[in-house]
């Protein structure tokens, strides 16, 4: 299914689109205002935009620097080619510690790599330990947002679901307790785990350390209990020099949540006393981006979900109807990058309002990057043939004039006498879900006619 | 040919070649607070901590135990500090500080514009110490403050192994219906004492 159709299943809840539509839109305004406390806002953006841009013209030099820095300080490096070597490497490090119970903090690249179920054939128990993580692990579910992974979700649809699993009282939807609930179970977890895996928000090349950012603390607990701690990045990850996160952590929280930094910014340059601390670098289908003219900026992502916030469709049709690890704007952009005829509708889920672009702290030009998909999945022949036959058309009346003249004469005068069976037919797409607007009694090009000749006498 | 090496090869055969210059720090323009406590103080109320000024050491035990009359078991590695002789060097591996209330740790520098404080963990013997106590308390010299991530960044090194975290306020989430709960997993409070 393609995104209209999985952004109407949604939509089938009105009440709850407006509602979802509004918690973002909440999140959106923190953001706002965080961004306007600092007069540098800008500046910041700018110098964000260039340090990733020139890293990622140099980054064969940052990921080596990267791994010579991270070997001296006593971590173990890999590298992984794709999803299933990223997964085997993490099972061979699993197994050579004979590891059964694995505390996993978010990460949408483990998301990426289906880590999970790959493990638990394995035998091996993973527990997702970022509340909504943990939430909609218990659900089944993929996490519909990449910064609120469970924003779908009502109180009561958490209190039904912890009551299911972890006991709580039937009926109590309040958060305070349902947090405490997961508190007193996920302790337990991080206490019985034999391994912690993490994801990485910056790789950092001149001093071969990783930094990871929650509110929670759960990223942190998973790798400093357990003897083994392992990190999975993308290679777009690195940045140059410590100096740089200055810039990084002060645009990323604002723009996620609107709060001034997240709780815990951790720096892991080394393993625990008497523990290993693993790195592995991922590529999987990010290496090719890099080199495409339209699209490469799209790797410069520090995965804030700003432009999931702001986006006026995805507020409207949830994380999940764009059927890909990351959704939202950014995702309607990367994930045709990797695989076009998989996600041909993903560029088509955007009005071109560009507030995606405005609010990116790394001014990635995401709305001009979709505009140039949806040129792309003409050229490969992928456009729905009802939309290539009507915009085929267009492209043949607008060149035609005379034509165009006729045919809106004729429409101003017969369409609104038309019945209403036969205008809101299955030919009129447009009037599935509108009304169609009044018609005019003259055009614009006959009211400029007229205003000319007033004009003249 | 091993992954690295395909996949360094890769990188290299669709790089740009455009040399975008890696810009400096020097000299760029930050804001600067004039009351740097003031600001530490609001920023850090704003994610659910509390800021403490104290004009000398010798109230710090009074003032700690003020707003932690329960707490049992005391880890403590702030010199000045008389609550606690057990500086968590003790115990032989991190899940025995599971059981510790209160943490009292010392912080090197606080940040003014987002409540964070630095933690070098070269000053603990485990660092789950920071997320397992159930409340914590950072103590930091009041000379040490700066505006800035950028100021923070600089004073930031790691030649050796090791780790360091900017802790800004307790442990929370808001992953419930965007309802702020202070405490998920780390400590349920975050109280920051500038001496």
């Amino acid at each position: 299914m393609g995104h209209p159709e999985l952004a109407a299943k949604f939509t089938q809840d009105v009440e709850r689109t407006h509602w979802h539509d509004k918690a973002l839109w909440f999140v959106r305004e923190k953001r706002d205002r965080a961004s306007k406390s600092i007069p540098e806002w800008e500046a910041l953006r700018r110098k964000a935009q260039q340090i990733k841009t020139h890293t990622m013209e140099n980054l064969d030099t940052y990921l080596e620097a990267f791994e010579k820095n991270a070997k001296a300080k006593g971590i173990q490096v890999h590298w992984a080619k794709n999803a299933e070597e990223h997964n085997r490497i993490t099972l061979q490090i699993l197994n050579l510690h004979n590891a059964k119970k694995v505390v996993k903090s978010k990460s949408m690249l483990t998301e990426e790599c289906h880590l999970n179920p790959y493990l638990e054939e394995q035998g091996i128990e993973v527990v997702d330990t970022d509340l909504g993580e943990r939430i909609i692990q218990f659900r089944k579910e993929p996490p519909s947002h990449i910064v609120l992974p469970a924003i779908h979700l009502k109180k009561e649809d958490v209190s039904k679901t912890f009551q299911e699993h972890i006991g709580t009282e039937a009926g109590n939807n309040d958060p305070t307790y349902l947090t405490r609930a997961a508190r007193a179970h996920l302790r337990e977890k991080f206490l019985g785990a034999d391994v912690g895996i993490t994801g990485v928000n910056y790789a950092i090349a001149d001093t071969g350390g990783i930094v990871v950012c929650t509110n929670e603390g759960n990223a942190d607990l998973g790798a400093t209990i357990p003897k083994v701690h392992i990190a999975s990045m993308g290679i777009e990850k690195i940045i140059p020099r410590l100096q740089d996160l200055a810039v990084f952590t002060r645009l990323l929280a604002r723009s996620a949540t609107g709060q001034p930094i997240t709780s815990y910014t951790s720096h892991f340059h080394g393993p625990i006393e008497g523990g290993e601390m693993h790195v592995i670098i991922v590529d999987n289908g990010r290496s090719p981006i890099l080199g495409s003219e339209h699209y490469s900026q799209a790797l410069n992502c520090i995965r804030c979900g700003a432009c999931m916030n702001t986006c006026p469709v995805y507020r409207r049709s949830g994380g999940f109807s764009y059927e890909a690890t990351i959704p939202g704007p950014i995702g309607s952009t990367l994930e045709p990058c990797k695989d076009l005829a998989k996600h041909k509708t993903l560029p088509y889920a955007c009005s071109l309002c560009a507030s995606c672009s405005n609010v990116c702290p790394i001014r990635i030009d995401l709305h001009h990057q979709l505009y140039f998909h949806r040129q792309d999945v003409v050229k490969a022949g992928l456009l729905d043939k009802k939309k290539e036959r009507a915009l085929g058309f267009a492209g043949w009346l607008f060149q035609h004039p005379k034509v165009l003249d006729f045919c809106g004469k004729m429409a101003r005068k017969v369409v609104p006498h038309l019945p209403r069976w036969m205008m809101y037919s299955s030919m009129n797409a447009w009037g599935e879900h509108r009304e169609m607007m009044d018609f005019p009694e003259k055009s614009f090009k006959e009211l400029y006619v007229e205003r000319q000749k007033r004009k003249q006498s | 040919m091993s992954s690295k090496e395909t996949m360094l090869q890769s990188i290299c055969q669709y790089k740009k070649q455009s040399n975008t210059p890696l810009p400096e720090h020097a000299g760029f323009a930050t804001i600067m607070y004039e009351d740097l406590f003031e600001q530490f103080s609001t920023a850090l109320t704003s994610v659910g901590g509390k800021a403490v000024l104290l004009e000398d050491k010798t109230h710090l035990d009074d003032a700690i135990r003020a707003i932690a009359q329960e707490a049992e078991h005391i880890v403590c590695n702030v010199e000045g500090c008389g609550l606690s002789s057990d500086d968590g060097s003790k115990y032989a591996t991190p899940h025995d500080v599971a059981h510790v209330d209160l943490a009292i740790v010392r912080g090197e520098f606080a940040v003014a514009e987002n409540g964070a404080v630095w933690l070098d963990a070269a000053s603990v013997r485990h660092r789950a110490l920071y997320f397992l106590a159930q409340h914590i308390v950072i103590v930091v010299d009041k000379t040490q403050l700066v505006s800035t991530m950028h100021e923070a960044y600089e004073r930031i090194g790691f030649d050796k192994a090791g780790y360091g975290v900017f802790v800004s306020g307790p442990s929370k989430t808001a992953d419930i219906e965007q309802s702020l709960v202070i405490g998920a997993h780390g400590p349920k409070s975050g109280y920051v004492f500038l001496v």
